[in-house]
């Protein structure tokens, strides 16, 4: 605290009225157990998570109910005790009004919890920084915590920075929403949570430092947490900084710009400028599972709005239905009914209000038409301009809307209609009243079909390029083994045809001198050819000896047949030479474990891995729905590049061992085991693609074909070493 | 059941096109008034004609293209453009000259382009250069004497005559500041011209007055955000640094004041040029935009044929519009640098 920063300033941004005073009159609440919780499995991005008890057993608060699926998920905890009832679809509070499926709670009233010994104890330790940051991501995961900001991003993963170094942790207590309070009332209340949820995610991330934004008009909040951080002794690590009021200076992108300068590159994720943000709340849930072992069942609601005659921040367990919490708050419905999940600039209105308060739900606002007018008819838009000086991304709203409207998606996507954030602020002023936010989540949602139409279409031209090289490979290999064979046979024949006419030369042995026996004949031929010739023409000048031309002109045609015929055995001996030295290179070059070839495969399996991370950071940055798909991939090429890797390791050291000529037999027999293991592996992935119908099922067979042919050459290799030497 | 869904964001800053064109209209209020005062009943009535010529024609071209007439209507943006059509034709030009303009401003520089927001050209201009390149003579001679130069204006009733009854104006009628400067420094210099009545004493010029006062109505509405303060500055900026550097000997040139403070000069700044329709919608665009307006003013008053020239440098800028809105893109949060220039499909 002692040290200032200096703080930088956002584009844009606008002033609406907060509203914030109402709900801020009285402490947090707790809400009582009502009869039944409703738990969606998908509260978060990512998978959803899996049901691990069955209808009517009864459960244990905090008990695990549904395990997370796969890496990019959450898994689920009852929040109180009770019997699970129902697992069926019901309607969730999300923008689409869809169903999905819920596990339903017969709460019982009791609130017994399951034994629940934190991170802690469980590794017997008594301070956080004993804790191995890989062991609190992964009770972090088993925890349930997702992002309680807004987005519902699995905590753990946001965590998992892989190669990045982070130098800063941001925790974003900005809270610029209007009418949201119960992040300002988590810091008044129980800063010391946050502050030591902080220490916990410095200590994770093996990071120096930690700045909690706070927005200037809560001083309350910025003073608790002050003296949170001197209680803690952590003025040294964790300060407290107060932004201006302005929204959306909350948005993550925008935190991070008002606290750095540093902007989060477009398609990025802040981790690769080393930053990790993290909302209040869920630093608080963090603290709260790793020192007392509680998962995530509960979060802070603000319950606000003209139609709220106690307008209050709530204590409430995941599941609640909002029809219940509202009665908490006197609610009085409104003609016409209107009730918002989140804030007024981002929040949506719910359908009805048999829907469940969920991990992302600061909020539920409930305003009168007064206070929150409806939107009028949206006039034309006359080129003003203002949306592009509010909008925080510096976009061109008026030029993404006309091209939205137009539907003309490539110009859409040449201006960055990627890097909206959706605040709301280019809505807010227009003063035309065009709902610009819903053009480009139109626009978005267009062009992200549009692509994942092409992508396929894409898939299915490289694997039918893919079928056709490989056929087309297929038979120039065989129509090369078929003349080899004829070649190989032909220059038999002419071997045998040359040993029945010299049958006391020795029978050549090898190629060279079936060649150089050739070359000599043809020498000879030749020789006699010139000698024919000679007598030829002396006989045709000499008149005495004109009776010996015809003997001698047939002399002369005999040699020089036989000439001939020696010159094309000749030709063909060369080029059957020639082929099977090519033969030689080929499988030389062909050889699919030679170190070399395993290195590229090495190199290019990364390059893929570097891709397939790429996209999927840009994948998560989108919130799009095939980050789970991507992680697996992702994971899986990880595998593939260890197996590479190891592979081309593995073959290094086999090369050097054939340079020293003195084969380990224990490495050997080491080698022979990790392979045999590889290709199990190989086996195995090949029997999932096949069962699952992946388009890598050729990839992986030829894959397999090759690990096998090298687990049979190491086997060779053993049979050789372990005959003794000499024999 | 049934409760309200809508898209976010569920709140709004109350603001209005209506109310943005209400606001400027308010801002006129100044220009009008003092120009009034000094020149006479003329503009009063010119903006009485055009403003119902132009909700005539609109409401009529409304039901031919099958809108809501009362819904447009009800947007005030024509009767801006009658007003500042209204405030920027000669006091006293014949009735017929304000409707052939109002007609040509509503029916082809706004409807026939698709409507409000749709239209390339500032309808006003338009309207006003179809009529200063038909009827030039009318568009020349129709000017006012300032009431400061011949103590006192056409009374109402011969102003109406005058327009209407095409009686004689030539007791009321002078050139412009501009045109008479223009002519005199070709055979006098420009101690001399400030001899004469009209150019006698700088501000006791009615011009200057006019001037001042359309400022004073342009700052109130850069002062409440209905127009930003780019155009109008780099428009004045660009027409100083020209009268500055090109023509700094007042013996030849007209001087800095002049250009300033007569003419159209601030009219245009702040009322014509930043038309958000027909303008640059790019903060460094609406630089350029106002800035290039400014050069082309000077280049048309000092080398053109024509006395006064916002409506032609409005136009032509209007024209660059397009071009110079795809070369000043801003650099969007998180990005390198700025996509500038035309679209390109990206190789696949």
């Amino acid at each position: 605290m002692t040290q200032m920063i200096r703080l930088h300033d956002i584009h844009g941004g606008i002033h609406p009225a907060e509203n914030k005073r109402q709900s801020t009159q009285t402490a947090i609440q707790v809400a009582p157990i009502p009869n039944e919780l409703i738990l969606p499995l998908h509260q978060h991005i990512g998978a959803a998570a899996i049901p691990c008890v069955n209808v009517g057993e009864r459960v244990l608060k905090g008990q695990c109910i549904a395990h997370a699926d796969g890496f990019v998920s959450v898994p689920l905890h009852a929040p109180t005790s009770g019997t699970i009832v129902d697992i069926e679809a019901r309607p969730v509070p999300h923008a689409s009004g869809l169903s999905e499926t819920c596990m339903v709670l017969q709460c019982d009233g009791q609130d017994e919890w399951q034994a629940h010994p934190s991170l802690l104890e469980q590794k017997n330790v008594s301070l956080v920084e004993q804790l191995k940051p890989a062991d609190i991501l992964t009770f972090l995961a088993q925890s349930g915590i997702a992002g309680l900001g807004g987005a519902g991003f699995p905590t753990a993963i946001k965590l998992h920075t892989g190669n990045y170094p982070i130098d800063t942790l941001i925790l974003n207590g900005a809270e610029c929403e209007p009418y949201i309070t119960a992040d300002d009332m988590l810091m008044r209340e129980r800063a010391d949570e946050v502050v030591a949820g902080g220490e916990i995610l410095l200590h994770v991330l093996q990071c120096a430092r930690a700045l909690i934004g706070v927005e200037d008009n809560k001083p309350e909040a910025i003073a608790a947490l002050e003296q949170a951080v001197i209680d803690a002794h952590l003025s040294h690590k964790i300060q407290v900084v107060s932004i201006p009021t302005k929204y959306p200076s909350g948005g993550e992108k925008q935190l991070i710009q008002i606290l750095t300068g540093k902007e989060v590159p477009s398609g990025g994720i802040p981790a690769h400028i080393g930053i990790v943000c993290q909302n209040v709340a869920t630093a608080s849930a963090i603290y709260r599972a790793v020192v007392h072992g509680e998962p995530l069942i509960h979060r802070i609601t603000t319950l606000t709005g003209d139609a709220c005659q106690q307008p209050s921040n709530w204590q409430v367990l995941l599941g609640t239905p909002i029809d219940y919490l509202l009665t908490l708050a006197g609610y009085q419905a409104q003609q016409p009914e209107r009730v918002i999940m989140g804030g007024p600039m981002m929040g949506f209105a719910l359908p009805h209000l048999q829907l469940p308060v969920i991990k992302t739900s600061n909020c539920i606002l409930a305003p009168k038409a007064k206070e929150l007018p409806l939107n009028e008819y949206a006039t034309a838009c006359i080129r003003c301009g203002q949306c592009t000086q509010v909008c925080p991304a510096e976009l061109l709203p008026q030029q993404l809307y006309w091209f939205s409207k137009t539907q003309e998606l490539d110009k859409v996507e040449q201006h960055n209609v990627f890097d909206c954030i959706e605040c709301g602020a280019c809505s807010y002023v227009c003063p035309s009243h065009i709902p610009l936010v819903q053009y480009y989540r139109f626009a978005k949602g267009a062009i992200r079909e549009e692509r994942a139409a092409q992508e396929k279409a894409l898939r299915a031209k490289e694997r039918f390029e893919q079928r056709l090289a490989r056929q087309e490979q297929e038979l120039a290999e065989k129509e090369a083994k078929r003349k080899a064979r004829a070649e190989a046979a032909a220059t038999a024949q002419k071997a045998k045809q040359a040993d029945l006419a010299e049958p006391a030369s020795a029978p050549a042995s090898s190629v060279d001198d079936t060649l150089e026996k050739l070359n000599k004949q043809l020498a000879a031929s030749q020789a006699a050819v010139q000698k024919t010739k000679e007598k030829l023409a002396a006989a045709q000048a000499d008149p005495e000896q004109a009776d010996k031309i015809p003997a001698l002109e047939a002399a002369l045609e005999k040699v020089t047949s036989k000439l001939k015929s020696i010159a094309m055995e000749l030709a063909a001996a060369k080029k059957a030479a020639a082929a099977s030295t090519t033969t030689t290179g080929d499988s030389d070059k062909g050889d699919p474990n030679s170190p070399e070839r395993l290195r590229k495969k090495w190199e290019t399996a990364q390059l893929r891995l570097q891709t397939a991370e790429q996209r999927l950071a840009e994948a998560m940055e989108q919130q799009l729905d095939t980050v789970s798909a991507l992680q697996t991939g992702v994971e899986k090429q990880r595998e593939r590049v260890n197996d590479a890797l190891a592979a081309y390791q593995a073959s290094q050291t086999e090369t050097q061992s054939d340079v020293a000529n003195s084969p380990d037999n224990h490495e050997l027999e080491k080698k022979i085991l990790a392979q045999q293991d590889r290709v199990a592996k190989a086996e195995e992935r090949l029997t999932m693609a096949r069962e699952s119908g992946l388009d890598t099922v050729d990839a992986l067979a030829m894959g397999l074909q090759k690990q096998r042919d090298k687990l049979a050459q190491l086997e060779q290799q053993r049979v050789a070493s372990s005959t003794p030497e000499g024999v | 059941m049934g409760l309200l869904t809508l898209s976010s964001p569920h709140t709004h800053n109350q603001n209005s096109t209506q109310h943005m064109m209400q606001m400027v209209i308010l801002a006129t209020l100044p220009g009008f008034v003092v120009s009034t005062w000094l020149f006479g009943f003329g503009t009063l009535i010119n903006i009485t004609l055009a403003i119902v010529v132009a909700l005539g024609c609109e409401a009529a071209i409304l039901v031919v293209r099958k809108r809501p007439v009362g819904f447009f209507l009800n947007d005030y943006s024509i009767v801006l453009t009658a007003v500042l059509l209204g405030l920027a034709l000669p006091p006293l030009a014949p009735w017929w000259i304000t409707v052939i303009a109002t007609f040509f401003a509503v029916v082809f520089g706004k409807h026939l382009y698709g409507g409000l927001g749709n239209n390339p050209f500032n309808p006003a201009m338009l309207g006003y250069a179809l009529v200063l390149v038909s009827f030039p003579v009318e568009m020349t001679t129709n000017w006012a004497s300032s009431i400061i130069a011949t103590d006192v204006t056409a009374s109402f009733s011969d102003t109406l005559s005058i327009i209407f009854a095409g009686a004689s104006s030539d007791a009321w009628t002078g050139a412009t500041a501009l045109d008479s400067y223009k002519h005199l420094i070709t055979n006098a210099t420009a101690a001399e011209i400030a001899q004469q009545p009209e150019f006698s004493g700088f501000l006791n010029a009615g011009w200057a007055w006019v001037n001042l006062a359309y400022l004073v109505g342009g700052l109130w509405l850069v002062w409440r955000r209905i127009i930003s303060w780019h155009i109008p500055l780099s428009m004045l900026v660009a027409l100083s640094l020209c009268s500055l550097i090109i023509g700094w000997d007042a013996d030849m040139y007209t001087p800095l004041s002049l250009h300033l403070l007569s003419g159209a000069t601030m009219l245009g700044a702040f009322f014509i040029a930043t038309d958000p329709v027909s303008a640059s919608t790019t903060t460094r665009g609406k630089l350029i935009y106002g800035a290039g307006i400014g050069v082309f003013v000077y280049v048309i008053r000092t080398w053109g044929a024509y006395p006064d020239a916002v409506a032609f440098a409005v136009l032509l800028m209007n024209l660059a519009v397009p071009f110079i809105d795809a070369y000043t893109q801003p650099r969007t949060y998180g990005h390198n640098k700025a996509k500038r220039g035309l679209y390109q499909k990206q190789p696949k």
